[in-house]
């Protein structure tokens, strides 16, 4: 038997992304932390894995860590009504800005509002970013925390490796690839 | 209504990554091979998928479909948009939960994650390069980060604030 009540819950989570979320997958990456710290639904770590997979397989990753989490949380059922929830906002905005709005991108205040927004999201997503750090950079022990040392040079390597091959845009799933297989290799 | 939905299904089976991704697949199935809406239409629609909340993907097969053939045809773009990953995902997601304890996995995902920490780091910095325009960007985004990092305001507060900090400051920024 499905839990009803947990089931409105991931509706009404993603719908609140869905509705904030404004600059697309990556922007609902902060949101995502947000949430497993906010119920538990699952670990910062387990996040880390979703964003991998939704990086390396078909379609936006946006709808792919919606799925992803809803899956994780509740099953197939979870996983449909995280990404309907997720959608919903952009259906009903994207069709009132096409029916009422013909140059809603021209307007003078959203322009601003979007100078104002676009910078407080990239510092959104950088705090993402290193709480995801902490969370699949070190490894919880008795003890407390210590470094993966091998997850930590191959994250090094790999960001010297994009600034010096910037000119070839390599696919994310090709990265993420070489990171398995030197993984496996060097048994990390 | 049947051809929107395949439509979108198939660029969104095609697509990894979604957003700027997506663009020379949808110009070559919506503009040059459907002939559903002109180029600067598809332009026009990216522009307002990136300035509206949810997934630009989303946003686009919406619009595109509402074009196209008015609310259901947003609905219909949009659900082919969806389907794919919905079944994929779900199709790994359960497939992983079972081998999560193989030890081979494991050690694949130790060079995973640290693959994904580095191309996280490098989408802040492409985003970086994008929206820090002015001094006062910089400052925008550091209070965000700062009041993500170590307070417990909602991210909805930060977001909503950075609009309304944007129409009282994008003026002195140099922002028409």
């Amino acid at each position: 038997m499905v839990d009803i009540i947990l089931l409105l819950k991931v509706f009404w989570e993603f719908f609140k992304i869905g509705l904030f979320a404004v600059g697309g997958g990556p922007a609902t990456i902060p949101f995502l932390f947000e949430l497993s710290d906010k119920t538990g639904w699952f670990t910062n770590q387990e996040l880390t894995n979703m964003i991998a997979v939704s990086e390396s397989t078909p379609g936006p990753i946006g709808l792919n860590m919606a799925t992803y989490v809803g899956f994780r949380t509740l099953g197939f059922f979870g996983g449909v009504v995280s990404t309907f929830g997720l959608v919903l906002p952009s259906i009903v905005v994207i069709i009132l800005i096409a029916k009422f709005l013909a140059n809603f991108s021209e307007n003078k205040r959203v322009k601003r509002a979007f100078w104002g927004i676009r910078p407080a999201v990239t510092g959104l997503i950088l705090s993402a970013v290193i709480s995801m750090w902490r969370a699949s950079l070190l490894i919880i022990k008795d003890t407390g925390y210590a470094p993966a040392t091998g997850s930590i040079i191959v994250c090094l390597v790999t960001i010297v490796l994009m600034q010096v091959l910037q000119k070839k845009k390599f696919h994310p799933a090709v990265w993420l690839l070489g990171g398995a297989v030197v993984g496996l290799l060097f048994r990390l | 209504m049947l051809d929107l939905f395949m439509t979108f299904f198939r660029i969104g089976i095609l697509t990894f990554g979604g957003g700027l991704t997506m663009l020379p697949m949808l110009k070559y199935e919506i503009v040059e091979k459907k002939k559903w809406c002109s180029e600067e239409q598809l332009l026009d629609c990216y522009a307002v998928g990136q300035c509206t909340p949810g997934i630009i993907a989303v946003n686009t097969a919406t619009y595109v479909g509402y074009l196209q053939n008015g609310i259901a045809g947003g609905i219909w773009a949009t659900f082919g948009m969806v389907a794919p990953s919905l079944l994929i995902i779900t199709v790994v997601a359960a497939f992983l939960r079972q081998f999560m304890d193989n030890i081979w996995l494991q050690h694949a995902l130790m060079g995973i994650r640290g693959v994904v920490c580095a191309l996280m780091f490098n989408t802040v910095i492409n985003l970086a390069k994008k929206s820090l325009v002015h001094p006062i960007c910089y400052v925008i985004c550091l209070v965000a980060f700062l009041l993500a990092m170590f307070t417990d305001i909602p991210t909805i507060l930060i977001v909503v604030a950075s609009a309304v900090a944007g129409n009282l400051l994008a003026k002195k920024g140099g922002q028409a």
